[in-house]
């Protein structure tokens, strides 16, 4: 059962790394996770929730403004960048890069057709990263080990 | 005409008085008609006589006389009456005739006179003209004399052939008793009998040049008569008739430096040299103007001779002279190659003879060294090993040396790791490093390729060179080794204006730059620098090892490889910089392989001991501290985690050994961060390292870190395995070798 369990587990996160929703820092994140710290990933994920919902209001309110403030949008996109990255969410992060582009430009339509983006972007991966949880929870539960992404095939 | 009042008696008594007198009146009369006849007969004759009418009058004044006188024939007999009328016709004619004669006559007489005068003018004319030809023929004659002279004084340059043949023409030609020439001697203060025609006086005379005399020759370009007794003419022995007349006359000697171009020699010579001619003695003979002449044209023609004999012996001489030194040239040359042969076999042997037992002795000194051994043996080994090591690279040094200056040494390209090379001299130099308490860092490019056509060994050999001097001329702060890809803006240098390289698809250039802290150079030293054998340094080092030849041998390798080398330095004391660019083949396939989940495994996975490592990260962003925290807590750290640069500054502590610094953060100036911590620790070993951490790829970032001090620079995202060696080597090292 826990091969079953392994097995449709590593599926997923394979199709997650195909399609771009993660890059090789998330697989480093797993390699943090051992005894000492078993839920390394998991306070992470979450950390992660929190700090970029917080980000996402915060960029809808400063473009909501009359007097946008390109270099508080650009700072807070910035941060949403470092955390996409440290986390490994490629397509969040690849949408901030954009997004500052247009804030360089100054560019308020561009900005908020990028914050669209990247708001979308991170439910996505929220969605995906929340189902992946729940996958390793059932292995775990199960009696097994998650499965370490050392390599990919 | 009388009428004689006498008897008519044909032959009275004094018949005879009458037979006298008509015999006489007879010829009387035959002479008057012959002389006409004559004057006729003559003056047909010439036809130059101008005054016919004259003597047609004289004619007709005669032929009358001389018929009044045959008339008076008849007047001694009885004779009629027509007689006496015709007699008085004839005496009156005879009368009238004469008297116009005479008056002609008196007009005539003075012309005739004159004619005379006029014919006596031109006799003497003629005779005077005949003088002058004389004269002249005379003086062509000279002249005749003289080219004859000349011919033969110019056609010899051999000094004592002309001022002979002077000699002799000349007595020929003016047909002179004695010719005597007198030279100066080389000290200018006598004169030295030198040359005499007639062999006659001891050739040793001298005299000295002083005489009134003698000036009084010098001092004019004239021929001068000068007493027969004076010294210098006195070269007869005493005849016993009158010496005859001698002339002396100056004969300058000119030298090749009177010569300009523009005048003629002035004479402003001093050297004269005297010839003394002497007419026979027992002739009456003067000396002539025209002879005189003849003399000083000679005397200016020997002059000319002889200085054409000095330039010709002047000439030869240095023709001999070159000669002489061609033929020691090309000795020299000979032997300059038999010398280089020499010392090219020489070094043939030395190069094995040489070799194999310094091998040996390091072979089996380093075997020595493995066994069991007392601290003194240990360190009696040591020290052979070293002076040994020494030897062998002193001997190795002046073997490339030769090597690369015959131009026989050639490069070995082969692809290697440039990364690794770079690694490997960092290995090598930092146990003299940290000896010294010197720091090192290394900051390779990140467009550096990996891989590089190249001589490895040269290339090191090089590298290693440059850093070791570097560390050897430092004695507090670092050194610290730059190595990028060279742009052509870049490439051209100020200090190598006629470095032109160019990058092509196939070769990059290498540039690497070398900046220590040490004591520097003066800048009128620099030259010298890559010269053999000189060592700039007159102070005692530590260790006084290298021949000088290091940085010589580096300028060739370098040149080898296309490149350049330079080194600048501000001064003494200021540190200098040692700037070398070499050309590098790229390797055909590129070996950069970045997929994120191949992870390269290092060589040496020695998994070192973090556990309780103390450490600070910074890093505003709470996900980002997070996973660099978990990164580090997880290799076993105890780490301290912060947001902003004022938490970090008070949190470090000397227990502290790394300090993680985020540069990606806006709000906070992470260099700032950095030296305020500096600056918390004064002493170097209380502080820890610091590192930054970046996103970002530009070499700027990279600079600002190493300039403020950082000790490392970690590129973002980093792996478990990236941070485990990079802690590793900042606890081993001190300092980051390679920046990711």
């Amino acid at each position: 059962m826990e091969v079953q369990l392994q097995r449709s587990y590593l599926e997923y996160t394979n199709a997650l790394f195909r399609e771009g929703f993660l890059d090789g820092q998330f697989v480093q994140l797993q390699l943090l996770r051992d005894d000492s710290n078993p839920d390394f990933v998991v306070e992470v994920v979450t950390l992660f929730f929190e700090d970029s919902e917080r980000i996402l209001n915060e960029l809808s309110r400063a473009l909501d403004d009359q007097n946008v403030d390109f270099k508080k949008i650009d700072a807070n996109v910035h941060q949403l960048k470092g955390s996409s990255s440290s986390i490994g969410a490629q397509r969040v992060r690849n949408s901030c890069i954009a997004f500052r582009n247009f804030c360089d430009e100054q560019n308020v339509e561009g900005c908020l057709r990028c914050l669209q983006q990247v708001k979308q972007e991170y439910l996505l991966v929220k969605a995906k990263l929340e189902a992946l949880i729940r996958l390793e929870q059932q292995i775990v539960t199960a009696g097994g080990v998650v499965p370490t992404l050392n390599e990919f095939s | 005409m009388e009428y004689c009042n006498c008897f008519e008696s044909p032959w009275p008594a004094d018949e005879l008085l009458m037979k006298y007198q008509y015999i006489s009146d007879f010829f009387i009369a035959l002479a008057y008609f012959s002389i006409p006849l004559e004057l006729i007969y003559f003056v047909k004759k010439s036809a130059v006589f101008p005054y016919r009418w004259v003597l047609v009058q004289f004619g007709a004044f005669i032929v009358l006389c001389g018929a009044t006188h045959l008339i008076n024939l008849w007047t001694f007999t009885m004779h009629t009456r027509t007689v006496a009328i015709v007699m008085t016709t004839a005496k009156i004619l005879t009368a009238v005739v004469s008297c116009a004669t005479a008056l002609m006559l008196v007009h005539i007489i003075p012309d005739l006179l004159s004619v005379k005068t006029r014919e006596l003018f031109l006799k003497n004319k003629a005779a005077e003209l005949d003088r002058e030809m004389g004269l002249i023929r005379t003086q062509e004659e000279t002249g005749r004399h003289v080219r004859m002279l000349t011919h033969e004084i110019r056609s010899t340059l051999d000094r004592h052939t002309i001022l002979k043949t002077t000699l002799v023409e000349l007595g020929r030609t003016l047909g002179l008793e004695e010719c005597a020439l007198w030279m100066p001697t080389r000290t200018g203060l006598e004169l030295h009998l030198s040359y005499t025609l007639r062999h006659q006086n001891p050739v040793g005379l001298t005299v000295p040049i002083q005489l009134p005399v003698i000036n009084q020759v010098f001092n004019t370009s004239r021929a001068v008569k000068i007493s027969p007794n004076s010294p210098v003419a006195r070269l007869r022995p005493a005849g016993r008739y009158m010496p005859g007349e001698v002339v002396a006359v100056r004969v300058p000697l000119l030298h090749l430096s009177n010569f300009q171009i523009h005048d003629w020699p002035e004479l402003s010579t001093k050297r004269y040299a005297l010839m003394v001619l002497m007419l026979p003695s027992d002739s009456a003979r003067q000396w002539h103007v025209h002879e005189l002449e003849l003399v000083e044209v000679v005397a200016d023609q020997v002059a000319v001779a002889l200085s054409h004999a000095a330039i010709l012996e002047e000439s030869m001489r240095a023709r001999d002279l070159l000669m002489e030194q061609n033929v020691a040239l090309d000795l020299a040359r000979r032997e300059a190659e038999t010398a280089v042969r020499a010392r090219n076999d020489f070094l043939a042997v030395m190069n094995h003879e040489m070799r194999t037992p310094i091998h040996a002795i390091i072979a089996l000194s380093s075997l020595l060294q493995e066994t069991e051994l007392t601290p003194e043996q240990r360190l009696m080994v040591e020290t052979i090993l070293k002076s040994s090591n020494l030897l062998a690279t002193l001997i190795n040094d002046v073997l490339d040396l030769s090597r690369l200056e015959d131009g026989s040494l050639q490069l070995e390209t082969g692809t290697f790791n440039l990364h690794s090379l770079f690694r490997e001299v960092l290995n090598l130099i930092k146990p003299i490093a940290s000896v010294k308490k010197l720091y090192v860092t290394l900051t390779l490019s990140p467009d550096l390729i990996e891989h590089a056509v190249g001589d490895e060994n040269r290339l090191m050999q090089v590298l290693l060179n440059v850093v070791g001097n570097a560390i050897k001329f430092t004695k507090e702060g670092g050194i610290s080794i730059c190595a990028f890809v060279a742009k052509s803006d870049s490439l051209r240098d100020p200090r190598a204006p006629d470095f032109f390289p160019i990058p092509s698809d196939n070769h990059f250039y290498l540039r690497v730059e070398v900046k220590d802290t040490g004591s520097g150079i003066n800048p009128q030293d620099i030259p010298k620098i890559f010269m053999k054998f000189v060592q700039s340094q007159p102070l005692a080092t530590k260790n006084p090892g290298g021949t000088g030849l290091g940085l010589a041998i580096c300028k060739r390798f370098v040149n080898l490889m296309e490149g350049h080398i330079w080194i600048e330095s501000e001064g003494l004391g200021r540190g200098s910089t040692a700037t070398f660019i070499v050309k590098l083949g790229i390797p055909a396939h590129s070996n950069d392989s970045k997929l994120p989940f191949l992870l390269k495994v290092p060589g040496n996975q020695i998994k070192l001991n973090f556990s309780g490592l103390k450490v600070v990260v910074m890093d505003d962003n709470s996900v980002g501290r997070m996973v660099t925290k978990g990164l580090l807590v997880h290799l076993g750290c105890d780490v301290f985690a912060v947001a902003s640069g004022d938490e970090c500054v008070r949190a470090v502590t000397s227990e502290h050994k790394v300090v993680f610094l985020d540069v990606s953060m806006a709000a906070v100036d992470s260099f700032e961060v950095a030296i305020r911590i500096r600056e918390k620790f004064s002493k170097r070993s209380d502080r820890p390292i610091i590192v930054a951490l970046t996103g970002n790829t530009d070499r700027t970032i990279k600079e600002n870190c190493r300039k403020v001090g950082m000790d490392g620079v970690i590129l973002k995202p980093v792996s478990v395995d990236k941070m485990r060696s990079v802690v590793s080597d900042l606890l081993e090292h001190g300092y980051l070798v390679e920046s990711q």
